[in-house]
């Protein structure tokens, strides 16, 4: 729930400013030697059980037991989706912060270059055990290539197909699709009576970005050059972001009002309540049951691919979706923060956080847990390791999610009207979108 | 003839108290709004950007940059800020309309004491003391295309339409903006209205009434009248508060609005916060806030005017 106003906002962060140019520039003490029993440290959640109240009840148990474990508390806070980056800003530009927080993994290049976050060296690294216990790819999105990660990945996530078994037996369909052709296929033999091929959350910033990068990816696409620098409407990049619109504007199999849907859980709901077939998200057990869906009720399979299985860098179906835990470089307790970042990262902490919100272990030792040994773990585990990119690591990847998100809702809209989504609108919603983003410096 | 320091003192000091007493007030609106407004015109000189949040004394300076980048009508954004420019004067000037026509039409027909006024009055107050979050969201639920009410009504009751229209996307979404706007600020001018008819003299409409003048007559000559003074500031804070309306557009519609109902505080947030570059965003306030300097200006100035020629 956000109550944000752009004035009191910017109030915010004009008296945040103002409060850290008058602090005297003390520095970070790093509280070095002596014991860090006793020290309270301020941790910043995401939210990842659906509701805060869920997380503040995953949560506490595993920090009781690292106060017992320590002796340092913890003051948690959980923070909704749509406040975290503000308040993240916020706290960058008066130093007045969390000693930790959660991340969305995303954004890692863009915090980083804020340098609000400690970077982990490898010293640091070799502190929370962490030395080659990361899995690779999660690790990658942890901030620019080249340069000292500012996180390490605590929760990992990929995308996956999501079935409704009933519905697939009632159109004679036997297994998941595996290329788009039988996808779409399959989803006008699903779309009848009221019931949709597919459902998407069409007006949600974050799931729009992450689905044009993965399927502008398939074409061949970029949007950023090897130099970092922007490249949106290039015709792989305008195929792919059609072909993901079309479900709702040329194939049909996606309900037009899902172009409305921007709170990013009404297009998990349609597909837990039966209004459609099939889901394209990343980890979705938890928000499913949270919906009345049990497990044996659907099925995951790998996102489809065009045509034959490709190879080399089209070879993707999913982004390296995950969060990461960072450390804020004002902290005035870092061995106690460190600390804590070992513990979230230890086996146990894990195999327990990761089994209640039904994501990833980020360390290889945790997946030993029987949890993690069912079908659609193996399944997401395979597209994390094999066929997963990480979004573009660039300063400017936070704006990217904001512009392209809202190109590929503009899109949807238009569909939803019954205006022809063609390549020369895509084009120019790319064409605008590059346009804010290069203004925005 | 020289007065006595010591006289003199406590002339000073009589003279001073008040100003003394005024001091913390004072000192308060400085920290509360003036010093940040200055903050926010420093801001819109320099090149604030993600990489200088944490130390934003070392943001380049930006000259006229940002002012120039805004005012740029072929570029993307200053394009949009444009757009957002002509559909936020479009909104305010219907949303402020409506609001006091409804306003006064209501506190004109609750003039009289009857059964029930109290009770009708308070009723009409509840969208102004509902938080404005609140009344937003509720809005949204109502405007959405397969579960909303106002489809469920519009479309399953009285069949005026085939397929369900959208109205929290395409061009519906202004309408939609509008109605909520509406809804949330014309309780408000009912209440100043009402308090303003408690002034007008009730032997005024006894007078008019022995002369013959009918009920139209009567408001056209005596309420409105009566109520100009009241009026010219009811329509200039509505018109302020409209114009920087920035919880309704972003409660309906996110953060990405529509094109058709982009307020311009909802343009100049994304600017700020999700593309992170705070110096245009705040050249862009510092644009707005002169905007609306000028217009109250003129507004004062020219109804000002009008009421000495009457007088």
């Amino acid at each position: 729930m956000h109550s944000s106003r752009p004035a009191l906002l910017t109030l915010a962060v004009a008296t945040a400013l103002l409060a850290s140019a008058c602090s005297s520039s003390g520095g970070s003490g790093s509280g070095g030697g002596g014991s860090v029993a006793g020290t309270t440290l301020t941790y910043w959640a995401s939210d990842q059980g659906g509701s805060i109240a869920q997380d503040v009840k995953v949560l506490t148990p595993e920090l009781n037991a690292f106060t017992k474990q320590t002796g340092i508390k913890v003051k948690l806070e959980v923070i909704g989706w749509n406040d975290l980056l503000n308040r993240i800003l916020a706290a960058a530009s008066s130093g007045q912060g969390p000693d930790l927080v959660n991340i969305g993994n995303t954004w890692s290049a863009s915090l980083q270059a804020t340098g609000a976050f400690l970077p982990i060296s490898d010293d640091v690294m070799k502190q929370i055990n962490g030395t080659g216990r990361f899995l690779p790819g999660a690790l990658a999105a942890t901030g620019a290539p080249g340069q000292p990660p500012v996180g390490v990945p605590i929760y990992s996530m990929a995308y996956g197909l999501y079935y409704n078994k009933a519905m697939f037996q009632a159109a004679g369909i036997t297994q998941a699709p595996t290329t788009w052709d039988e996808f779409i296929a399959d989803g006008k033999k699903l779309t009848k009576n009221g019931q949709w091929g597919v459902s998407v959350e069409g007006a949600q910033t974050p799931e729009n970005a992450h689905h044009a990068f993965t399927f502008a990816k398939q074409q061949g696409g970029s949007f950023y050059d090897s130099s970092g620098k922007p490249t949106f409407d290039t015709p792989q990049n305008v195929a792919g972001i059609k072909q993901y619109v079309d479900f709702m504007a040329a194939d049909k199999i996606a309900n037009p009002s899902d172009a409305e849907y921007s709170n990013g859980t009404e297009a998990v709901k349609d597909f837990a309540t039966g209004k459609a077939a099939m889901l394209l998200w990343q980890s979705a057990d938890a928000t499913l049951a949270q919906y009345g869906m049990q497990p044996s009720q659907y099925g995951v399979a790998p996102v489809p691919f065009n045509a034959a299985m490709p190879s080399g860098p089209s070879h993707v179906d999913s982004i390296v979706a995950g969060i990461n835990l960072s450390i804020f470089a004002n902290t005035k307790h870092k061995d106690a923060a460190i600390q804590f970042m070992k513990f979230m990262t230890s086996q146990q902490a894990q195999m327990d956080l990761n089994k209640e919100y039904s994501s990833l272990p980020s360390v290889n030792d945790a997946y030993g847990d029987p949890a993690f040994q069912t079908t659609t773990v193996k399944t997401l585990q395979s597209v994390l390791a094999n066929s997963a990119a990480p979004m573009p690591a660039v300063a400017t990847e936070s704006q990217f999610e904001t512009v392209i998100g809202a190109a590929v809702q503009n899109l949807f809209a238009d569909a939803a009207a019954g205006k022809p989504v063609t390549d020369q609108s895509v084009a120019a919603q790319l064409d605008q979108a590059q346009q804010k983003l290069q203004a925005g410096g | 003839m020289p007065a006595r320091p010591s006289r003199s003192w406590a002339r000073v000091r009589r003279a001073g108290l008040p100003y003394l007493l005024l001091l913390p007030a004072v000192l308060f609106e400085l920290l509360v709004h003036v010093v940040p407004m200055l903050t926010g015109i420093y801001m819109s000189f320099k090149h604030l950007t993600e990489f200088f949040i944490r130390n934003w004394s070392a943001a380049p300076a930006a000259g006229f940059d940002n002012y120039r980048f805004a005012l740029d009508f072929n570029g993307a954004i200053g394009k949009q800020l444009l757009e957002s420019f002509w559909t936020t004067c479009a909104f305010t000037v219907l949303t402020v309309a409506v609001s006091w026509l409804l306003g006064t039409g209501a506190a004109v027909l609750m003039q009289d004491p009857f059964r029930g006024r109290g009770l009708l009055r308070t009723y009409f107050l509840v969208p102004y003391a509902l938080p404005a979050y609140t009344a937003a969201i509720t809005w949204e639920f109502m405007f959405q295309r397969d579960t909303g009410l106002v489809n469920t009504l519009l479309v399953h009751d009285l069949h005026l339409f085939k397929t369900a229209p959208f109205w929290l996307i395409g061009g519906n979404s202004f309408w939609a903006l509008v109605i909520t706007a509406v809804w949330r600020t014309w309780p408000f001018a009912f209440l100043v209205v009402t308090a303003g008819l408690q002034n007008i003299p009730g032997d005024l409409y006894e007078a008019a009434a022995l002369d013959g003048a009918g009920v139209w007559q009567r408001v056209r000559s005596i309420t409105l009248p009566q109520l100009r003074s009241v009026n010219q500031v009811l329509i200039l804070v509505l018109f302020l508060w409209n114009f920087n309306d920035f919880n309704t557009p972003y409660t309906l519609f996110g953060n990405v609005p529509p094109s058709q109902a982009n307020l311009i505080s909802v343009q100049i947030y994304d600017t700020s916060f999700q593309n992170w570059n705070f110096g245009s965003g705040s050249a862009m306030s510092v644009l707005l806030l002169l905007f609306l300097l000028v217009v109250t200006a003129v507004y004062l100035l020219l109804t000002n005017r009008r009421r000495k020629t009457d007088v």
